[in-house]
């Protein structure tokens, strides 16, 4: 059902685009942090769309002046989940804003199986639709 | 025309490359070091030994440039330094100006100085130093990481202390992220060299050992000028030969702590300026009132009348040597 190639799950930033490499990501991670936003590492295995809490990984770093510090961060998580999604986010702290001005995906497992449709007969003749992902079957933690 | 110029212009364009000429001088004034070496030179006062190898590490790191020009490969050299020294003798000045020194050279992407101690580093349970240690390389990465004090680090004493955690993980980053951040350590000679006793490992991944020498007396009063001249006073003739009998007598005394004590007691001195000005508040003052200090605010120092540092009851002074440590 999925129109993107290789059921890859897309959301956040560049994430049609083939998987960014390490400088790719610095360059990122360096223009958020010349705007002054506190860049967070998370991840999850739960590629469901409204999955919108991720676990945090490690401390929110904040008053970082090098991407460097960040990009160790996010190999540590992929080492340490190398088949769980890991993004990056960027925190705007600014009054009125308050929330994620950046988020992409640098980790994705190997294998995306993709997404379910899910119909549910409702009173009368109506139907119900929604998706869910064939990895959040079995519990978490053992998905991919 | 066309390609087989264009082939011959790549061959000689490499033969140049391989053994081409390159300008020393040309990059050298490009690098603008020159000018952070003249500032160096005209902020600080003395510190021969420490202005050498800041100039040999220029040097080198500009020669490391050409060399990557030729495609020559060589490890990044380590920068890693340690600051020894006597109380006052300038290490956390001169680290600042390393930041700024290693951007100009490219050594560091951004120059900034994150300066801790044992606290910041060093949690307080099982699990609490590695994330702490961590936090504050990362912070310092891109930049300079200046550890004050750094002998607290290890205490030998208590074997269950956290502060080996923290030393492991730096001696890890030291190795692994050279590019990205140069730590200095600073402390007073004889305890960073029990310190580097018990860690052997530390002083191997520390290049540069600097040992800041004590002031001379000469050197102290051109200190204390460029102090005044900051803070916008200036000494009268009188007070100027007040100050250079007052220097050698502070000197001789104990806790002496070079530029910091000469600091302490230019603020005594505007203290007793400034009292001096208000006790006379009928008159009326002048700029010139303002910003001179004369020779009775420094001859009313106790280290003229009793030979012991100010800011000590005379007593305790004279009996334990206590008191006035900075």
């Amino acid at each position: 059902m999925m129109t993107n190639h290789g059921n890859r799950v897309t959301q956040g930033q560049f994430s049609f685009l083939p998987d960014l490499s390490d400088e790719q990501i610095t360059a990122q991670i360096k223009y958020a942090l010349k705007n002054g936003w506190a860049v967070n590492v998370e991840y999850t295995d739960d590629p469901h769309p409204r999955n919108t809490y991720w676990e945090m990984f490690g401390m929110p770093m904040f008053d970082l002046k090098d991407p460097a510090g960040i990009l160790m961060e996010i190999n540590h998580c992929r080492e340490t989940f190398p088949n769980h999604y890991v993004r990056v986010t960027a925190f705007d702290s600014t009054r009125g804003w308050e929330s994620p001005r950046m988020s992409f995906i640098v980790n994705r497992p190997d294998k995306e199986p993709g997404f379910r449709l899910v119909r549910e007969e409702r009173g009368g003749r109506s139907m119900g639709y929604t998706i869910a992902p064939y990895a959040a079957d079995r519990p978490e933690g053992e998905r991919y | 025309m066309g390609k087989s110029d264009d082939a011959v212009a790549a061959i000689v364009s490499r033969h140049a490359q391989e053994d081409g000429v390159v300008d020393l001088e040309a990059e050298f004034r490009a690098s603008n070091i020159q000018e952070v070496l003249d500032t160096l030179d005209r902020e600080l006062i003395g510190l021969m030994p420490i202005k050498t190898r800041i100039r040999e590490i220029a040097a080198l790191l500009l020669v490391e440039r050409l060399r990557k020009q030729f495609a020559l490969t060589s490890e990044t050299p380590t920068l890693h330094m340690c600051f020894t020294g006597n109380p006052g003798t300038g290490k956390t000045t001169v680290a600042m100006r390393m930041g700024e020194i290693l951007k100009r050279l490219g050594y560091v992407r951004e120059g900034h100085l994150v300066t801790v101690t044992r606290d910041d580093l060093v949690g307080q349970y099982i699990g609490h130093t590695a994330p702490k240690t961590k936090e504050v390389i990362k912070k310092a990465m891109g930049g300079v990481l200046f550890i004050d004090e750094a002998y607290y680090l290890y205490k030998p004493e208590n074997e269950r202390d956290y502060g080996a955690e923290s030393i492991e993980i730096l001696l890890q980053i030291m190795e692994n992220h050279r590019d990205d951040l140069v730590v200095i350590l600073a402390g007073y000679k004889d305890k960073m060299d029990q310190f580097f006793m018990s860690n052997p490992g530390m002083r191997s991944r520390i290049a540069h050992h600097l040992d800041f020498p004590d002031y001379s007396a000469d050197e102290l009063m051109a200190i204390t000028k460029l102090m005044l001249a900051d803070q916008s006073y200036r000494l009268s003739p009188e007070a100027e030969r007040a100050l250079a009998e007052y220097v050698p007598l502070r000197m001789a005394l104990p806790h002496f702590a070079n530029a910091r004590s000469i600091r302490n007691a230019l603020d005594r001195a505007r203290l007793r300026h400034a009292n001096r000005l208000f006790a006379a508040r009928s008159q009326a003052l002048t700029r010139s009132d303002l910003m001179t200090i004369e020779a009775a605010d420094i001859r009313a120092s106790r280290v003229f009348r009793e030979g012991t540092p100010d800011g000590v009851p005379a007593a305790v002074g004279l009996v334990t040597g206590q008191g006035d440590l900075r």
